[in-house]
């Protein structure tokens, strides 16, 4: 790689040959705006606003996607760049419908900020000559699409085919008359979504948001009837924080369960305990599939997990012929919730219809979840409202609570406690690692108190680890993102036999990286490892819990003593596992 | 397979029946192009067969050609004779055709008065006929009108596939290019870029799979030229895709033709599969060690799509917007492979210039566009119609003595040129010689060679809407200046016509245009402004006119115009008739009145009357 000398602003620098003009203007703290840019997943260079001076060109270039050359002299802070920019914001004003105060994005909106930044007035959109352009709304349980806010960045389409491969969004119609939606603004519900939220994330306005229930979180808070309990996912603990400008990575478990006290939750409680309870029951799966095959027995070899929704919605839709291998046992949220509504309600004797499951999760795709047919005993749900990580910060900030300065709280509930194994299931590779941690010791003759399987740690697409039962070594791989499950069926079909046990998440690095969670801004992602330093802070809980393997909760044990039984016996099978079925995409309108 | 002697075996043969050294003694051709058709040019020619069956006539050769270049005066039927003579037929009905086969083809009698001659005669400005040079000279229409599109053989005559066997057998690869880049051939679709340096970087990027593209997605409104040689010699732009190939180690071209030409797609899809039949495409062209491939390719009717990347998307699959340059197709395009694109007339010229070398075309037209430019002509002219002039002929030369001046002897106010991408030339740039840096410098482009006359009834702000309305429609959406940017242009002319805009809207306009030229991401959005920049520059008095007197000095702009009978008025009546809502009364042979409450300014009566008595206010 060769270095070239270029000038920004009289400035002289020299970068390598492979740089943009943007990259050098980064290097060298040189401002310049974007909006439609997101490094390797957006470069379209539709936006505009990122145009600088080239001498020697007669146009104004986009400085995101040309490269420098030798002896090229670009300018960033003339009248003429200026003016283009301002132009250009005042232009996207005018087509913005703007409601910030009741915005999603109110605290974080790249579009403010920059009209903020050049001073932009909006005199072209509150001018009557010039037309608004016509909006839609795509509204599903977990996901809406809300066009009037939409500038077009492209962004959202770029990210969903970048993260999921199956390009749900694109740009419908053309010109002015553009917008952005499932093709033909179909039900976004019945485009083949996965609901993982990306496009959220990447938006760089309010345009794509969670369907939120905050207001019906606050109704549940003011009723009195109602008997109210929380429960906190795994990776919402290492995100939060964020939204009150704590580093990435920050665990806030002890503020979060304070806040839900202030809110006034009744009880508070932690997926991290249903986590325990989802190894018990997924291992049991795993080991008496296991135990079949090595008899001869036919059965559906490897099982795949079935914790993620977002990659449940996948495998229903694009690979049904595996739904068989797929982990009958629910998500540690409706196991939380259906523990709660069936069994806790008995010991705290509160009817379950006066119980409301309120749950805070770094996914949208949960909200989905909640909803299935197959999560609802006559009528009654084992969940009944779900909040992401960014809906729980607005609530916060809705009640007028100091997050900052809350006190440590520490919830008494016994769905409360958990292990280190459960605390992991936020990140890619968890669900796996908790599961051989206790796979391994139910299986060995002589457990051998493993704890550590660092092989399916890390960001790596695909992840392949040996699982060493006594003398018998069994494979198994991990994969996080939906653009890499392809891959990961191709695999598996090559070689049927080779894995035991696959993990699958839909989005990359986990439930850390959720839909849900906190949205970074584009030009810091340029920079910071997200989801290693949110996965960090969950490692961390984990080393430093005492107990670390699932089937050693004391609370868990109690549980399958006092109520439930063997895992996987009847009841737990009742309350605790699930049924998948085929949908269709774009299927026949009812 | 046809090898190169078996080519030459049916280029002699075809020769001599096109030039009727053959036992015929006439050869008919009728223009059936889309033109052609649309004034039932097969009914004529159903006629003239029937006839010639009928009368049992043994020596005529009868034939449909592509397009001949006077569309308004379709259908043609033309007739050559064994000394070379050349009748051409104008708007020929049932009567004429019947005629025509009678006497001409039995009797050998030449029907004068419906010869071309009659109907299109340049005069001066006291009305006397005025003989005028032929300023014409057709290279990329060579054959258009002379030879049967559905005919390889007569293509195969007329030298036809005679430059593919040169490039093939006699020179290399950079020999080819040399001789492209040497002929000083520029792209005729719009921009000018240098064909031969073109070909020249693609062929520096070989060594993998590269593309040959050829752009058919002809969308500017008024322009027909590249229809025009589709439908009526496809066959040339088939061998220059295949020298191209050659000379940049492609094996696979595409033309990516818009379905709103069915006629041009049909005829060169048919051309395809002969060229296929006879072994000039496929493996192993004329028994050569080369291959190339081809195929058509789509389009739905996107303006856009006729930008190089987005045509490129659009081959791909995706939706139809265009990217960043750089990269240029050059190095990354079709698919991410090295790719060169020329239009269908840059391409028709390729292998003339081949057969009669670089010298040859650069001798043509001006120092810096070599060879010629084929304009389609339209608007206000007599003479409507598809021309091709050597460049660096002037405005003037085209207008008055090609086009025969303006019609109802009307005065010229200007001329569009560039399509939607263009802008206005006016009375002052008559005496340019047409090339691509004298039309950019005077405002305007060249564009793909619409040619729109407009007289003193055109207001230039309409004008200047109606190219954006265009572009509003067609902008594919992507970037922001040219998404919501052109729609406020817009919105601000509909407040200049409306009678409604301030000085402040007109500085308003100027700074749009200026920043949408300037910030576009593509070509269409970075010249959409054009129109309206300018009118802005050269009839900024009209537009002041609407601003500040609200009025519309053509009587157009419906919305601010007052239509009113002076006393010339004859009272003969033509007003009232043409009426559509009965604004107008008045009794025979005396002045006529205009009923203003009920009048809804269509300015129907305006041109109806013969006096010019009806003005607006």
């Amino acid at each position: 790689m060769s270095n070239v000398k270029i000038w920004i602003n009289n400035q002289e620098m020299t970068v390598p040959s492979t740089y943009t003009v943007l990259d050098a203007a980064n290097d060298a703290d040189i401002y310049i705006p974007r909006l439609c840019f997101l490094k390797d997943i957006s470069e379209t260079s539709a936006c505009r606003l990122c145009v600088v001076e080239i001498e020697g060109l007669n146009t104004l270039k986009n400085s995101c996607t040309v490269q420098v050359w030798e002896g090229m002299k670009v300018h960033t802070n003339t009248k003429r760049v200026n003016d283009a920019v301002k132009n250009n914001l005042k232009l996207l004003a005018a087509n913005h419908h703007f409601e910030c105060w009741v915005c999603h994005r109110e605290e974080n909106c790249e579009l403010l900020e920059l009209l903020r930044r050049y001073n932009v007035p909006n005199t072209m959109g509150e001018d009557p000559t010039f037309s608004k352009k016509t909006s839609y709304c795509n509204i599903s349980n977990s996901l809406t699409i809300d066009t009037s806010k939409c500038i077009l960045c492209g962004r959202c389409v770029s990210a969903c085919n970048h993260y999921t491969g199956l390009g749900i969004l694109d740009f419908n119609r053309r010109g002015f008359d553009t917008y952005v939606a499932p093709a033909n603004n179909d039900f976004i519900d019945d485009a083949g979504c996965l609901y993982c939220g990306k496009c959220i994330q990447a938006c760089p306005v309010g345009a794509l948001s969670g369907t939120s229930d905050e207001d019906i979180v606050i109704d549940y808070l003011n009723n009195d009837n109602y008997y109210v309990i929380a429960q906190l996912a795994p990776a919402v603990r290492a995100a939060l924080g964020e939204e009150f400008g704590n580093p990435i990575g920050t665990n806030v478990e002890g503020k979060i369960y304070r806040a839900l006290k202030r809110m006034g939750f009744d009880e508070i409680t932690d997926v991290n305990f249903a986590a325990d309870v989802t190894i018990m029951e997924e291992g049991t799966e795993l080991i008496g599939r296991i135990q079949d095959h090595l008899q001869g027995k036919e059965t559906h070899l490897p099982l795949f997990t079935s914790c993620s929704p977002g990659w449940i919605r996948y495998i229903e839709r694009y690979y049904p012929e595996y739904l068989p291998h797929l982990s009958t046992a629910k998500s540690p949220q409706q196991i939380q919730g259906a523990l709660i509504k069936h069994i806790y309600a008995d010991i705290i004797n509160v009817p379950k219809e006066r119980i409301k499951v309120v749950s805070f999760m770094p996914c949208i795709a949960k909200k989905d979840e909640a909803d299935r047919e197959q999560m609802k005993d006559k009528g009654v749900k084992d969940v009944d409202a779900v909040l992401t990580t960014r809906e729980f910060a607005r609530l916060i900030r809705r009640f007028g609570i100091n997050f900052n300065n809350l006190q440590d709280y520490k919830p008494e509930s016994p769905l409360a406690t958990y292990t280190g194994a459960g605390a992991i299931f936020g990140t890619t590779g968890g669900v796996m690692e908790a599961a051989l941690r206790t796979v391994k010791a139910f299986l060995e003759k002589e457990d051998k108190h493993t704890i550590d399987f660092t092989q399916v740690r890390g960001s790596v697409a695909i992840k392949e680890a040996d699982l060493v039962i006594d003398n018998q070594t069994f494979k198994v791989a991990v994969v996080h993102g939906a653009a890499n499950f392809p891959e990961m069926f191709r695999r598996i079909k090559e070689n049927p036999n080779k894995y035991i046990f696959v993990e699958f998440m839909g989005c990359e690095g986990g439930c850390i990286n959720g839909g849900g969670q906190p949205i970074v801004k584009a030009r810091d992602l340029e920079t910071i490892d997200v989801c290693k330093l949110r996965a960090q802070a969950l490692y961390t809980i984990d080393s430093e819990n005492k107990i670390r393997r699932s089937h050693e909760n004391p609370n868990v044990v109690s549980l399958y003593q006092t109520h439930l039984g063997k895992p996987g016996g009847e009841l737990a099978h009742k309350l605790l596992h699930t049924t998948y079925s085929k949908k269709e995409v774009f299927g026949e309108k009812k | 397979m046809k090898t190169k002697q078996d080519l030459n075996k049916i280029r002699e043969e075809n020769l001599k029946k096109l030039n009727l050294l053959d036992n015929n003694k006439y050869r008919v051709v009728v223009g059936m192009a889309s033109c052609g058709l649309a004034a039932s040019a097969d009914v004529i020619y159903d006629i003239i067969e029937q006839t010639i069956k009928e009368k049992g006539l043994k020596d005529i050769s009868l034939t449909s050609v592509g397009c001949i270049g006077e569309c308004a005066l379709e259908p043609i039927v033309e007739v050559y004779d064994k000394d070379n003579n050349r009748y051409t037929y104008c708007m020929v009905n049932e009567k004429k055709a019947k005629e025509i086969a009678e006497k001409h083809l039995i009797g050998g009698e030449v029907l004068n008065r419906y010869l071309i001659e009659n109907f299109k005669k340049v005069t001066d400005e006291e009305g006397k006929v005025i003989d005028v040079p032929n300023y014409q000279y057709r290279i990329a229409l060579k054959n258009c009108g002379i030879i049967n599109p559905l005919e390889i053989d007569q293509y195969i005559g007329l030298d036809g596939y005679k430059a593919l066997e040169k490039v093939l057998f006699e020179m290399t690869p950079e020999e080819v290019v040399d001789v492209v880049t040497k002929s000083g051939l520029r792209g005729r679709g719009g921009g000018g870029f240098p064909t031969g340096l073109k070909w020249k970087f693609t062929a520096a990027n070989k060594g993998g799979q590269s593309f040959v593209i050829c752009n058919a997605d002809e969308g500017d409104p008024g322009a027909f030229m590249d229809r025009a040689v589709l439908e009526g010699d496809p066959h040339a732009v088939i061998e220059a895709m295949i020298i191209c190939g050659y000379a940049i180690s492609a094996t696979q071209g595409y033309v990516y033709i818009r379905a709103e030409y069915p006629l041009a797609v049909e005829r060169l899809q048919y051309a395809i599969d002969k060229a296929y039949e006879y072994g000039l495409l496929g493996k192993g062209v004329l028994v050569s060690n080369f291959d190339f491939d081809l195929e058509i390719r789509l389009g739905a009717g996107a303006f856009v799509c006729g930008e190089e990347t987005a045509l490129i998307a659009s081959i791909e699959g995706e939706r139809g917007m265009p990217r960043n340059k750089p990269p240029y197709p050059a190095s990354q395009g079709l698919w991410g492979r090295p790719t060169v694109i020329n239009n269908v007339e840059t391409f028709a010229n390729v292998a003339q210039i081949i057969l009669k070398g670089a010298d040859w075309f650069k001798a043509i037209g001006t120092e810096k566009a070599a060879g010629t430019k084929v304009f389609a002509l339209g608007g206000k002219i007599k003479n409507t119609g598809l021309l091709e002039v050597p460049m660096g002929t002037t405005l003037r030369e085209v207008i008055y003595d090609v086009g025969g001046g303006l019609t109802k002897g009307k005065a010229f106010k200007a001329v569009q040129t560039g399509g939607p991408s263009g802008g206005i030339l006016t009375k002052d740039d008559l005496d340019t010689p047409i090339d691509y840096d004298n039309l950019v410098r005077k405002g305007s482009m060249m564009g793909s060679g619409g040619m729109i006359v407009m007289d003193q009834d055109n207001c230039m702000v309409d004008i200047a809407k109606f190219y954006l309305e265009f572009t509003v429609e067609e902008s594919c959406g992507k970037c922001t200046p040219c998404r919501d940017g052109n729609l406020r242009m817009l919105e601000i002319l509909n407040k200049i016509t409306d009678g409604k805009a301030t000085m402040k809207d007109l500085d308003d306009l100027r700074k749009l245009a200026l920043m949408i030229k300037d910030t576009s991401l593509c070509a269409l959005g970075q010249s959409a402004p054009n129109p309206v920049l300018s009118t802005l520059d050269k009839f900024y008095d009209e537009y002041l006119e609407h601003v500040v007197n609200k009025r519309c000095p053509a009587g157009v702009c419906k919305n601010i115009t007052k239509l009113l009978i002076t006393d010339e008025c004859i009272g003969c009546g033509k007003c009232l008739r043409n009426c559509p809502v009965n604004a107008i009364s008045g009794d025979v042979k005396k002045k006529h009145y205009i009923d203003l409450e009920l009048c809804v300014n269509c300015g129907t009566c305006k041109p109806a009357c013969p006096v010019n008595a009806i003005v607006s206010l």
